[in-house]
């Protein structure tokens, strides 16, 4: 996965709350068997008309949305649907960070093995962010420093958990650090095969 | 069976129980490997993990604890094991089949009569269990944790580490209850149930949390409405849902294939006894709701937090302070093309689908068509049952149910997923509105511009007869 220390980029605003997975990658584009190449399905409904041209009034078919790296969301953003083609076509367009009052479990957890960020901030700071998308202005955030500089110079800070900040500014690979463990997990099943056998 | 991992004598949650019997190891960050007893695994989900896999030259480390099946990406017409006409679900499908046999998972193939839902299938074969972690990379997971199981959806990333390791690495979640005071009236389901429970602590409201179902309206449901009630947990925010095993798990588990065995018997129901919430354990967040007060619900937006009863009014965003609220608001009544302040009841419907992993189950098919005998299916509306399983079809067939609908007018179908999700050519037409078994009713969830009105089984056939949303409760069932 992708390492995340420094992001400085344009922020999309997407001023609405529960935004679902569906929406962020819609069903019908889930029959693939690739997880790249797939951010030209980003928002894909709301993205294009049926005939398969933009929608000009969607934020991201606009300057200079179209290079956005940061997205400004509503409350409980990728709720739904477990699909990791979210957080894929996310990363396919180019978005690396999602700021919001808060986040889907599943789809937070999701970003995290994508290098994505996620931010959970409070209402007023989200405002100010938001605005400042709404703007079309840049937004930097430094996740080594827990911090987001607004174009005006403001500097916000922002909580991660530590074991969130050390997996994206490392990009470790989970499974071979599990694997490592295994003498652990042996042990693990043959007390289960010895206490509960039927399982 | 936790004994040996736990680490005093507090009282202890139904969650903590399982979850702390599944602790591998505590990491000094705070999280915890966990292990995982059941992985189910079906082609939407799946392939790149196992492409993932081929490429570290990783095996599966148990295929023995894995089960797939293909439900997503099924069509549903009788013809469907000659021929599959989408060619990406095609690819998808052969690359299940490929990838179960190249890494020796068990698989129950479109061929197999015990193919269906991946969480109708569990269930059905005794594979799902109480005291299990139980995972699949598909958010209704939580269907599971009816049996007092810690049952939840996970992406694919995590569906190749529990392929490789039979464990996840995870912060432990919350626990929340839920308690139900009273009893169900007549003509209210377990889906009318959680579809309130949503209304009520809205779709983030179990963010962070498992949740555990208590009181008298859950204990009075069987397994069948205890899944669909656990089904929706997610729909709700939480990771997952449960509910303590009791005689009635026990009565649904006994002689399934998959199910422990005669002389494992009392030893397991000996330690799943012992699966209940003790007194005076402490849960991070508790609810209670007044159960008997639900009324049959009806979805009227775009979010299953967007509910009703069906006799109130559609809610207007004029009366919402916060801006960014009433902006979701009117975009929802723009996409479903509702007025504000209209009554949900005796709105026109195109289409109906009673089936999914929430509602596709023989029960279900047995109050619809306990609804639907005696009567057709209005002229102009498209009615679709889909079983939720091979099992769930030929039972229904036994019963005389297949015919019950076929002759009312509705299509008999083959099992999967379907109209739930729309990977299959079973959709909702753009502007066309559905009155649905499933559990979504997003933004095009049935199919680019479809609109999903979220209801119980007895509501959806009530919805065919009359073409409108009505209340079931009005009908007389000329039942068996």
């Amino acid at each position: 996965m992708e390492c995340f220390t420094r992001l400085e980029g344009v922020a999309a605003p997407f001023p609405k709350n529960h935004v679902d997975t569906d929406v962020i990658y819609p069903g019908r584009f889930l029959s693939t068997i690739r997880r790249t190449g797939l951010g030209h399905l980003l928002f894909h409904g709301l993205r294009y008309h049926p005939d398969g041209t933009e929608r000009a009034d969607f934020v991201l078919n606009q300057p200079p949305y179209r290079q956005a790296r940061i997205l400004v969301a509503g409350d409980n953003f990728g709720c739904g649907s477990s699909r990791e083609h979210a957080p894929w076509a996310l990363m396919g367009f180019g978005i690396r960070c999602i700021l919001s009052t808060s986040f889907a479990d599943i789809f937070a957890g999701n970003c995290i093995k994508n290098g994505i960020l996620c931010i959970a901030i409070d209402t007023d700071r989200l405002a100010l962010l938001m605005a400042d998308a709404e703007a079309g202005l840049e937004l930097c955030v430094d996740l080594g420093a827990r911090q987001i500089t607004r174009s005006s110079g403001e500097v916000l800070d922002f909580d991660v958990p530590d074991e969130v900040r050390k997996k994206l500014i490392n990009g470790t690979d989970e499974v071979l650090e599990t694997l490592e463990q295994a003498a652990a997990i042996d042990d693990f099943e043959s007390r289960i095969a010895q206490t509960q056998p039927w399982i | 069976m936790s004994a040996a991992l736990s680490t005093s004598d507090t009282p202890r949650t139904l969650f903590e129980k399982v979850w702390e019997s599944h602790v591998v190891r505590r990491h000094p960050d705070g999280t915890e490997l966990i292990y995982i007893d059941r992985h189910l695994l079906h082609e939407v989900t799946s392939p790149q993990a196992f492409e993932s896999l081929s490429l570290q030259g990783r095996p599966v480390r148990r295929p023995d604890r894995t089960l797939a099946v293909p439900d997503h990406n099924v069509p549903t017409t009788s013809d469907r094991l000659d021929h599959i006409e989408n060619e990406a679900s095609r690819i998808q499908l052969e690359a299940l089949k490929k990838n179960v046999k190249a890494f020796g998972v068990p698989c129950f193939e479109l061929d197999d009569p015990r193919q269906g839902i991946v969480h109708v299938v569990g269930p059905e074969q005794g594979l799902t269990q109480p005291g299990m972690t139980i995972v699949c990379g598909d958010s209704h997971t939580a269907t599971h944790g009816a049996f007092g199981a810690i049952a939840f959806g996970i992406g694919t990333s995590q569906v190749e580490h529990v392929l490789a390791t039979q464990t996840l690495s995870m912060e432990r979640p919350r626990s929340m209850r839920i308690h139900l005071e009273g009893d169900l009236a007549p003509g209210v389901s377990a889906k009318d149930l959680v579809m309130a429970i949503i209304g009520h602590i809205g779709t983030a409201g179990g963010t962070g949390h498992v949740i555990e179902y208590t009181g008298s309206a859950i204990r009075n449901l069987s397994m069948e409405g205890r899944m669909t009630v656990c089904n929706m947990s997610i729909e709700a925010g939480a990771r997952a849902g449960m509910i303590a095993p009791d005689e009635t798990t026990w009565r649904y588990l006994k002689g399934r294939p998959m199910a422990p065995s005669e002389s494992n018997w009392s030893d397991a129901i000996e330690a799943w006894s012992k699966l209940k919430t003790e007194p005076g354990a402490i849960y991070d967040r508790e609810v209670v709701i007044d159960a008997s007060e639900i009324t049959p619900q009806v979805t009227w937006g775009t979010s299953p937090q967007q509910v009703l009863g069906i006799d109130e009014c559609v809610p207007d965003p004029k009366t919402l302070d916060d801006p960014l609220a009433r902006r979701t608001l009117q975009r929802a009544l723009d996409y479903m093309g509702l007025d504000p302040g209209a009554p949900i009841r005796d709105t026109e419907i195109h289409q109906v689908f009673l089936g999914s992993c929430t509602n596709g189950r023989i029960e279900d098919l047995r109050v619809a068509a306990d609804v639907t005998r005696g009567h057709q299916v209005k002229s102009g509306v498209r009615a679709l049952v889909v079983p939720g399983s091979g099992l769930v079809k030929r039972q229904a067939e036994e019963e005389g149910l297949d015919q019950i609908f076929i002759d009312a007018g509705w299509e008999w179908r083959e099992p999967g997923c379907s109209m739930c999700v729309a990977l299959n050519p079973d959709k909702v037409p753009p502007g066309k509105r559905c009155a649905s078994t499933s559990n979504r009713n997003f933004e095009g969830r049935q199919g680019p511009e479809s609109r999903t009105h979220l209801v119980s089984p007895e509501m959806a056939a009530a919805a065919a007869i009359s073409g409108r949303l009505v209340d079931a409760r009005d009908f007389e069932r000329s039942g068996a």
